[in-house]
């Protein structure tokens, strides 16, 4: 599993004129009354031409162009985002890392994600604060036990830890968990990936930006891509509101409108865009330590380090770009969520959001070259956070070198017309 | 929420209702005679449309009839819908 953990330290030489984070520079700071913090990444003008462009600045392009930097040596490349960085759906997801997976291909994907997490904040210098909660899963069903059983079997193989607990063993990592009464679905046991993280979502994004612009990578903010070019079955470039910019490699990372800016190219997706809510109460002191899902109910919990506890479920069952979701939803996972946890039934709810997600065909992403040459795809499909960093690192090399790594062989878009699907199943309804 | 205007049953709450997918892909005439290439684009791909789109939806708990509705995926309007049965 370690075949890609050969990557050159980060270059501190190539990285000039940042000033790294520490505790000596908030202290300067302080004294200087916070007045003298350098910009994080500069606004430039865009070229009128670059090696590669990536369309997104979220986590996934972001960090594909930080790993085009730093592993490649493509510093040419531009990032343009239509909004400001980290505004779409790396500030709408709901911050869960985790690689309990059933497919021989997932597992080491998101594993490798996973340790890319836990390295993150010292490479960029940029606290992610990644926060080890592990997850406990709830067995509802007979079936749900023989889906973890063979999860576990398959993550054991790739030295993932996953971790069968009676309700005892629930009671002892979820102390406020109460046998219910009546349930809807009783509780068997569970399951647990003490691996399992928290992670800061804007700050994915940010750190990822602010080292990639010390590598003398082009962020384009407010830059809208309106049209994709090209010379017969070659891309040559994007139209965007600020003008045609060449480019001989375009990389899409942009999550929520997959279908709609691949279309510009001409390619057709396997994704039917679907919003996936979530909301939080009023904070709270802490009473829930891991992440928690309810297998028979679809959704799941977790107390933000604020104090907040963090509530979803399933997808709005129908595609939609709206960026909410309907009432029906949030009723029916609340009441699940209370009867499970009678102790929280008198807990205000303050926000609420839903941010989309491309969810492809068999439940697993998309990193793949198209028919359109140097025009390559990054669908994150229905995790896209926790896959942030391995999966801009694949892209990167998949736009740098043309193929696809080992590792993302499996995700190709070829998968679909040779039978090969990596079907994963998950909070996402996959049809 | 969405209302759906249910041309059987009147407008109905989206609950009723299951979405199942858009409704301009039709079966290919003679599958034999198809490409993998376009095989594959009518069993795997979807427009996903941004806007209006017209989509199948099934009232599973009203009249068991399937309707075809033409829906905005950004603000969520619905035009009112041709009777889908036919």
């Amino acid at each position: 599993m370690t075949d890609i953990s050969d990557r050159p330290k980060v270059s501190r030489a190539s990285a000039d004129g940042l000033r790294r984070y520490s505790i000596f520079s908030l202290l300067r700071n302080a004294l200087a009354h916070e007045g003298n913090w350098q910009r994080k990444w500069r606004s430039p003008d865009p070229k009128p031409r670059y090696d590669a462009v990536i369309i997104g600045g979220g986590g996934h392009g972001l960090g594909a162009a930080y790993f085009l930097a730093r592993d490649h040596g493509m510093n040419n490349i531009a990032v343009l985002e239509k909004g400001w960085l980290g505004g779409g759906n790396t500030a709408r997801n709901t911050m869960t890392i985790r690689s309990n997976y059933v497919r021989p291909p997932s597992v080491p994907f998101h594993e490798e994600s996973m340790e890319l997490y836990r390295q993150l904040s010292r490479e960029l210098n940029y606290n992610l604060m990644v926060s080890k909660r592990g997850m406990v899963v709830f067995l509802q069903s007979s079936a749900a036990a023989r889906t973890a059983t063979r999860m576990a079997n398959t993550m054991h193989l790739y030295g993932a830890n996953y971790e069968f607990l009676d309700l005892r063993g629930i009671k002892r990592y979820v102390p406020i968990f109460e046998y219910p009464k009546n349930p809807r679905m009783e509780v068997f046991g569970g399951v647990r990936q003490p691996d399992a993280m928290l992670a800061r979502h804007d700050a994915v994004a940010w750190g990822f930006a602010r080292m990639a612009d010390a590598y003398g990578v082009d962020i384009i903010q407010n830059c809208e891509v309106t049209g994709i070019l090209r010379d017969g079955d070659r891309v040559t470039g994007v139209q965007t509101t600020r003008g045609v910019i060449q480019a001989p490699k375009v990389g899409m990372a942009v999550a929520g409108h997959g279908s709609a800016v691949a279309a510009m190219a001409g390619v057709r997706l396997p994704i039917e865009t679907q919003p996936l809510q979530a909301w939080v109460s009023e904070p709270l002191k802490p009473v829930l330590d891991p992440v928690l899902t309810f297998t028979g109910y679809g959704a799941y919990m977790m107390q933000s380090d604020k104090g907040e506890l963090v509530i979803g479920g399933p997808t709005d069952p129908y595609p939609s770009y709206g960026q909410r979701g309907s009432f029906a939803i949030i009723e029916y996972v609340t009441s699940v969520v209370t009867e499970m946890f009678p102790i929280l039934r008198c807990v205000k709810l303050m926000r609420h959001w839903a941010g989309m997600l491309d969810i492809v065909y068999d439940g697993s992403p998309i990193i793949s070259n198209t028919p359109v040459k140097g025009f390559t795809v990054d669908v994150a499909g229905a995790g896209g956070f926790k896959t942030t960093p391995m999966a801009a690192r694949m892209h990167a090399w998949l736009i740098a070198k043309g193929e696809p790594h080992k590792r993302i062989e499996p995700f190709g878009l070829e998968r679909f017309a040779k039978g090969r699907l990596v079907v994963e199943g998950g909070v996402s309804f996959n049809r | 929420m969405m209302l759906l205007p249910c041309p059987h049953c009147g407008p109905r709450n989206e609950d009723e209702f299951i979405c199942w997918s858009e409704a301009t892909p039709r079966r290919p005439a003679d599958p034999s005679a198809l490409s993998d290439e376009a095989w594959v684009d009518y069993v795997y791909n979807h427009d996903n449309i941004k806007g209006w789109s017209a989509e199948q939806w099934f009232h599973a708990r009203g009249c068991g009839r399937w309707i075809v509705f033409e829906r905005h995926t950004v603000t969520h309007e619905i035009r009112p819908a041709a009777r889908g049965d036919d």
